[in-house]
């Protein structure tokens, strides 16, 4: 059962894309894999693409702050895109609000915010 | 015990062994008193199903139709209630398809002069009371079936999400606002933004008179669920009485984007897009 | 999938995979009864929550998920027992405590919000159960 999310390098964006139910272990795995990958790559944004995503508990929900967090030490940016809205209703509803975490409708807007916020920051 | 098993076996048999004439003259008491409405193929076609299922019930009084053994009578008369409820029939009218049944089996035993045939009749006259009263209750919770499949067709009717530009989207609120209803609104609203792609929506409450707390709380959760998902809502039209409502409960709108009206919440979200509007030079 | 009966079902909660074998059992209880997505999603979340509970703070346990029905509408109940410390302090239990970052408070006050009726039973030393029910709208 221990799976590892795959993470894919597009240009200077590592894209997340999570197809499986998640457990709190491969949460864990994710997060380390993601800072080694930054690092490594130097990218400059990760998308996390949870449109397959059925469900977002406080775990899950926390990765996404942490995520962000440890990118923004790589100088890079976090965009959570493709959340659907029965998850976004019962995150609200749970009290999460993802503080700090950017969001898109989906992977091509996400992608879009990445190119303009590096295109602002250079 | 083994005399009294005896006993109601004497009813059983007489209705068994008069099952078709039975069957036949209750058919035809209440297709008379359905004048027409109910054709006599039909009900023969459900009496007969009830009677079958009824037999092994002979010699129960009906204090206990939740039971086991009242399991298949029950689904019988529940369906017959549904779909007398769906053609309109009332509930007087299919509770009197169950009595009519007592009538001819009095008749049957008119002549009887046995006090057993007698203590028998009376409890399956109260098994068929009993019976009886469950299609008033199945009736009822048919019809209530009815009324809120109705009322949320009527919702789906009364509070459309239209597109108004490419990537802005509109729910015009109109009058009372519950917090059932603004649920389903918002469930919507926030479906419709990934369906079309938008990451604009406009919630107008310009027709809306009165906002409670709870209202209030759904639409600022749909607000932020909105913007989880990638989407920014404008809430437009707020009258000056829901401002002070909403003042008054203390109820946070924050950084929530408010505009006086639909015009200019539109202005607001087309130039998000990228888009202005410039009024042409007159030629 | 066929339905299921409306019998309970139980699961052990002894591992990380469980708590994702319990969501998916939930899941299937709230498809069957025909809840709305976003109450199932509600559900769902809810039992993520608390299921984790049971593992970190209840050392384990296990989960027991039915259908269940008021006489008006049907409903899916889950409960989720261990047989761990108990719960010391209920009102602090309860309390949003997201911002402190003990995982306990934002799962047991967010789970009861997720859901419509929460019942917490614990004594400390001796276990928890805590059972949520989610109606059919």
């Amino acid at each position: 059962m221990d799976q590892r999310v795959p993470i894919l390098k597009i240009g200077g964006v590592l894209l997340v894309s999570i197809q499986i139910d998640l457990q709190d272990q491969s949460v864990l795995a994710l997060q380390e894999d993601l800072a080694e990958k930054i690092s490594a790559t130097g990218a400059h944004g990760v998308v996390i693409d949870i449109s397959a995503v059925e469900i977002v508990d406080s775990f899950i929900g926390r990765m996404f702050a942490t995520i962000a967090s440890i990118s923004r030490l790589f100088d890079a940016d976090t965009v959570v895109v493709g959340m659907r809205p029965a998850v976004a209703i019962t995150l609200v509803e749970l009290g999460l609000t993802l503080g700090g975490v950017r969001t898109a409708l989906d992977l091509e807007r996400g992608m879009k915010i990445l190119e303009q916020l590096r295109t602002r920051d250079a | 015990m083994t005399a009294d098993a005896e006993r109601a076996q004497t009813l059983t048999d007489l209705l068994r062994a008069n099952s078709e004439p039975l069957i036949d003259q209750w058919v035809s008491a209440v297709a008379a008193l359905l004048r027409g409405r109910s054709t006599r193929v039909e009900l023969e076609a459900d009496f007969k199903e009830f009677f079958a299922a009824l037999l092994p019930l002979v010699g129960r009084d009906g204090k206990d139709t939740g039971g086991p053994e009242f399991a298949e009578i029950r689904s019988l008369l529940e369906e017959y209630s549904r779909t007398r409820v769906r053609a309109g029939f009332t509930p007087s009218e299919t509770a009197a398809s169950v009595f009519s049944l007592k009538r001819q089996v009095f008749d049957l035993t008119e002549n009887s002069d046995d006090p057993q045939m007698f203590r028998q009749l009376m409890a399956f006259s109260g098994l068929l009371d009993a019976l009886g009263l469950l299609t008033f209750e199945f009736y009822a919770r048919a019809r209530d079936e009815i009324i809120r499949e109705q009322s949320e067709q009527l919702l789906e009717l009364t509070t459309p999400v239209v597109k108004i530009w490419e990537g802005v989207l509109a729910v015009p609120l109109v009058g009372t606002l519950d917090s059932a209803r603004t649920q389903v609104v918002m469930e919507k609203l926030l479906e419709a933004l990934v369906e079309t792609g938008s990451e604009h929506a406009i919630i107008d409450i310009t027709g809306v008179f009165a906002v409670d707390t709870q209202v209030a709380q759904h639409l600022l959760k749909t607000v932020v669920a909105a913007r989880l998902m990638g989407a920014e809502c404008i809430v437009s039209g707020i009258r000056p009485q829901i401002a002070q409502t909403i003042v008054a409960l203390g109820i946070e709108f924050g950084d929530i984007v408010t505009k006086a009206s639909l015009a200019d919440a539109l202005r607001h979200a087309l130039r998000r897009e990228g888009v202005d509007v410039v009024r042409r030079e007159a030629q | 999938m066929p339905p299921r009966s409306e019998g309970p079902e139980e699961l052990p909660i002894s591992g990380d995979d469980d708590v994702v074998r319990v969501r998916q059992l939930v899941r299937t209880y709230a498809q069957d009864t025909k809840l709305s997505l976003v109450d199932q999603t509600k559900l769902v979340t809810a039992a993520s929550e608390l299921a984790r509970n049971t593992l970190i703070y209840g050392g384990g346990g296990f989960a027991r998920v039915e259908q269940v029905s008021d006489g008006r509408r049907a409903g899916v109940r889950a409960s989720f027992h261990d047989e761990g410390p108990g719960i010391p302090d209920l009102t602090l239990a309860l309390a949003d405590g997201w911002s402190s970052g003990s995982g306990l408070g934002l799962g047991l006050s967010g789970a009861r919000r997720l859901v419509d009726l929460f019942d917490l039973d614990t004594e400390v030393g001796r276990g928890t159960v805590v059972t949520v029910t989610k109606w059919k709208r």
